[in-house]
């Protein structure tokens, strides 16, 4: 099992959905990182994404791993955000029939999985359909 | 640099191999290799192998099946870029010879994948994803290719049953091999029919959990004639490329850039255009990435790959035959032996004489190896002297 610092870590990015703009080129990253890809600029200002954005792709796993066994059938997807930012989550509260590409979503926080024989909660972001 | 050759190639049945351990099977294909080169020795090994650790909770590899094949004290390293581990290392070893350090030198690929339940086979593999950007939130591999695969057909609307098409000639090029783990055809409706895994991927989209290994011996090109009576295959060009490893994180959801780039690579360094190959092994891990591949390497415009297997062009006697050996659909998908079957596979249609799954005077074959979805990817040109 992860010691807590491998959670509590990811935090900034789970809880409060803290992204990065390159303060050269402008590209922004989710999750921040030290380097930027597009020109190698090495400073950033901190941003939030965006809560609206609209699916690019999604699955339904049918057959889940075994932490999540117990959600299985759940809704996947990559939704695109404002600045072009792409985030993968789950899909919550939708028809699997609804899923389309193009489908507006926005970003709810809530519990994503359970770690460890203690069932220890872990949260996050999931994607909700706007309707 | 010096002209390098593939003068032997192991490999032995894959499957479930319940009686066989990690170290066992990846001696019996090392061994297969060294007798079909005919050296008495091997100066120089490189292991591909995924994740040992987590399949089989072993490490340190590289001198572990040095002593087990009796070559210790000979350099013997372990070589991990997920799913292309296999390629990664051949091309390790085709350094080792050009660069003039060595002159006969081992490749070799073992994933033993069995020793841990369908979880925790599961689990394994989807260390080749981010782990706390896509896997935190419930994604396994089967789901980010079908996200690949959504993309693709909302695109350029490849259709479901041009997915199952892959699936269908990949087992019936299998169906002759009498190494591949299930040498049997499928129908496009058993294809279609098949458990669901990630929409629209079935399990008959997907490449099995396999125990296996193969391996290849190396030498210079003009050693090859004094050191093996087999007909010398010579590497035309080694080519390895990288992207994110997360799929969020690429410009086209449905193109894989790293395949793309040593395609290109592969190319220039051989003189080489996609026209000029005569057939070849690419990494099907699922029935999209067959489809996204062959479109990367250039083979079918972009967007176009769904027409290759329905359309017959990737079919045995096709324009361009496609996995000759069966694929990972049909042969299985040890991780990090695939990229090594691969080289098996070119090297012995490009000796000829190989039956009923001989692709017709083949002079020039390719192999490419990919990393989790693309993240990582290694392509090879061989060639008939």
């Amino acid at each position: 099992m992860s010691t807590s610092a491998r959670y509590w870590r990811e935090i900034p990015q789970r809880y409060r959905l803290e992204a990065a703009k390159c303060t050269s080129c402008g590209k922004q990253f989710f999750p921040p990182r030290l380097v930027c890809n597009g020109c190698g600029g090495r400073e950033f200002e901190a941003t939030k994404l965006s809560d609206k954005g609209k699916l690019a792709t999604y699955t339904v796993i049918r057959i889940a791993p075994s932490d999540l066994t117990q959600q299985a059938p759940y809704a996947i997807g990559i939704a695109e955000f404002d600045g072009g930012l792409r985030v993968t989550a789950q899909v919550a509260d939708v028809d699997f029939d609804e899923l389309k590409v193009g489908m507006p979503v926005r970003i709810e926080f809530r519990r994503i999985r359970e770690e460890g024989e203690a069932g220890i909660l872990c949260y996050g972001y999931k994607f909700v359909p706007v309707r | 640099m010096r002209d390098v050759a593939v003068i032997g190639v192991g490999m032995q049945k894959w499957g479930e191999l319940w009686e066989k351990s990690l170290r066992d099977i990846f001696t019996e294909s090392a061994l297969l290799a060294i007798d079909d080169a005919g050296v008495d020795h091997i100066e120089s090994m490189y292991v591909g192998c995924m994740t040992s650790g987590l399949f089989a909770g072993q490490e340190h590899l590289g001198s572990l099946l040095a002593d087990y094949l009796g070559v210790a004290p000979i350099p013997s390293l372990r070589v991990e870029t997920a799913c292309a581990s296999g390629g990664a290392a051949f091309r390790q070893a085709f350094f080792d010879v050009a660069c003039g350090e060595h002159d006969i030198v081992l490749a070799g690929g073992v994933e033993k994948m069995t020793d841990v339940d369908g979880g925790g086979a599961t689990y394994a593999l989807s260390t080749a994803a981010d782990a706390e950007y896509e896997v935190y939130h419930g994604v396994t591999f089967p789901g980010l290719y079908a996200m690949m695969a959504v993309a693709h057909m909302h695109k350029y609307g490849t259709t479901r049953d041009q997915l199952a098409h892959v699936s269908v000639k990949n087992h019936h090029n299998g169906s002759k091999n009498p190494l591949a783990q299930y040498p049997f055809e499928v129908s496009l409706d058993q294809v279609k029919n098949s458990v669901a895994v990630a929409d629209p991927l079935n399990i008959l989209d997907c490449s099995p959990i396999t125990d296996g290994a193969a391996a290849a011996i190396l030498c210079p090109l003009e050693m090859a004639g004094k050191l093996s009576d087999k007909p010398p295959i010579k590497i035309l060009s080694s080519a390895h490329a990288t992207d994110s490893i997360a799929l969020d994180s690429r410009e086209d959801i449905a193109w894989l850039s790293a395949v793309e780039k040593a395609g290109e690579i592969a190319y220039t360094g051989a003189g080489l255009t996609p026209s000029d190959i005569d057939f070849v092994e690419v990494h099907d891990c699922f029935t999209i990435a067959e489809i996204c591949v062959i479109e990367a390497l250039g083979f079918f415009d972009r967007g176009k790959g769904g027409t290759g297997a329905e359309s017959g062009e990737t079919a045995m006697g096709g324009r361009i035959p496609v996995n000759p050996s069966g694929g990972l659909k049909s042969k299985g998908h040890p991780v990090g032996a695939t990229g090594l079957a691969q080289i098996a596979e070119v090297t012995k249609q490009l000796r000829g004489g190989f039956g009923e799954r001989q692709v017709e005077g083949a002079t020039i074959g390719m192999a490419q190896n990919m990393g989790g979805t693309g993240g990582s990817c290694v392509v090879h040109i061989l060639g008939s002297v």
